[in-house]
């Protein structure tokens, strides 16, 4: 793998910000996609990617991305369905190596796994920490 | 016949009288609780309230003995995977998308989804019938690949009171049938073209405008 990466990161929220601020800042070449201009004012002072106004649903904007030229794409909109529609597309049309959706409906992911699809789904993630935390707590009182 | 559609405003309502109309049985999904409300006392259709690109609702709806689905909301991400999800999570044999932005359209058949996009059809037919009055009517078959046209040929026609086998036709057109007092006529060689002669044209995109040149005419 090339030392420097071209990542598309959809969605400038909360964790779209904080990607691109982290991949930006240890170098890597950043383009964030978002509906609202307004969602870039979270990205750092120091950030010195790319910010694209459009819906990424739209081949014109994905384009205008580079999208072709990307390593890695992160879908992470408030939208499952942006972000599954997204991922193929960067997937099977633009041939980006790495993708990610995130897609809050944990019935949704096992759906997508069978597309090839790599995702990642908040929901089941916090469930388990949760799950994890109260099985810790009971070892920790001895009635495990 | 068992359709599933999932959409809303007057593309959903019009097309549910038409096929409830055709004697099929079609299932609504709307996420709005009014419309719905709405569409199940104007037509004889089941109605689900809810997002039709959840699989539980897609399953209350009855997408499992669904031999259709359509997928026809303003949002292509949503009509993308509610086709995906009838394929892979309930095995309905067709699935068809709209494609809000006709680039989707493409998009959406390398994905597997068959799609359509109502810019292009209605773009390619305005465009048609704006440039050469005398077209009646273009139906492009084989997902666009072939135009079927039909067109009236008037008086400064070049072509008016040659022998087909005379005109020189471009490569891959045909004339299908000559329509003369009402009487269709399928053309050979011999046969003479008419002032007022109603035609019916199979050709190719690409040598759509050039056929149609042959016979109406350069027109400014």
């Amino acid at each position: 793998m090339k030392n420097s990466l071209y990542i598309v990161i959809i969605g400038c929220g909360r964790l779209g910000s904080l990607l691109a601020n982290q991949l930006s800042r240890v170098g890597h070449s950043v383009v964030v996609i978002d509906t609202d201009e307004s969602t870039f004012d979270d990205l750092s002072p120091d950030f010195s990617g790319f910010r694209v106004v459009g819906e990424a649903t739209r081949m014109a904007v994905l384009k205008e991305a580079k999208l072709k030229n990307a390593d890695v794409l992160f879908a992470a909109t408030h939208e499952d369905n942006v972000n599954l529609m997204v991922a193929q597309v960067a997937r099977k049309v633009f041939n980006v190596q790495h993708v990610l959706a995130r897609v809050f409906d944990p019935r949704r992911e096992q759906v997508y796994d069978q597309l090839g699809i790599e995702t990642i789904c908040p929901t089941s993630v916090a469930a388990e920490m949760f799950l994890l935390a109260v099985a810790s707590d009971r070892a920790a009182r001895g009635d495990a | 016949m068992k359709v599933l559609i999932v959409g809303s405003g007057n593309t959903l309502y019009f097309l549910c009288r038409n096929f409830t109309a055709k004697g099929y049985q079609v299932i609504l999904i709307n996420r709005d609780r009014e419309e719905c409300v709405q569409l199940a006392r104007q037509l004889s259709a089941m109605v689900v309230c809810g997002d039709g690109s959840d699989a539980t609702i897609l399953k209350e709806a009855g997408a499992m003995g669904a031999d259709v689905v359509l997928a026809v909301t303003p949002n292509d991400q949503d009509n993308l995977v509610i086709c995906q999800l009838a394929v892979l999570q309930f095995a309905v044999p067709r699935v068809l998308a709209l494609a809000n932005d006709p680039d989707n359209a493409e998009v959406f058949e390398k994905l597997g989804v068959s799609a359509f996009s109502t810019t292009h059809i209605v773009g390619s037919l305005i465009e048609q019938r704006v440039s050469l009055e005398q077209i009646i009517n273009l139906l492009p078959v084989g997902e666009g690949r072939v135009n079927v046209t039909e067109i009236i040929l008037g008086h400064d026609s070049p072509v008016a009171g040659k022998r087909l086998k005379d005109i020189n036709l471009p490569e891959n057109a045909l004339v299908a049938v000559v329509i003369r007092n009402d009487q269709p006529i399928v053309p050979r060689g011999g046969n003479e073209l008419l002032i007022g002669d109603r035609i019916v044209l199979i050709t190719l995109p690409e040598n759509h405008g050039l056929v149609l040149k042959t016979f109406t005419g350069e027109r400014k």
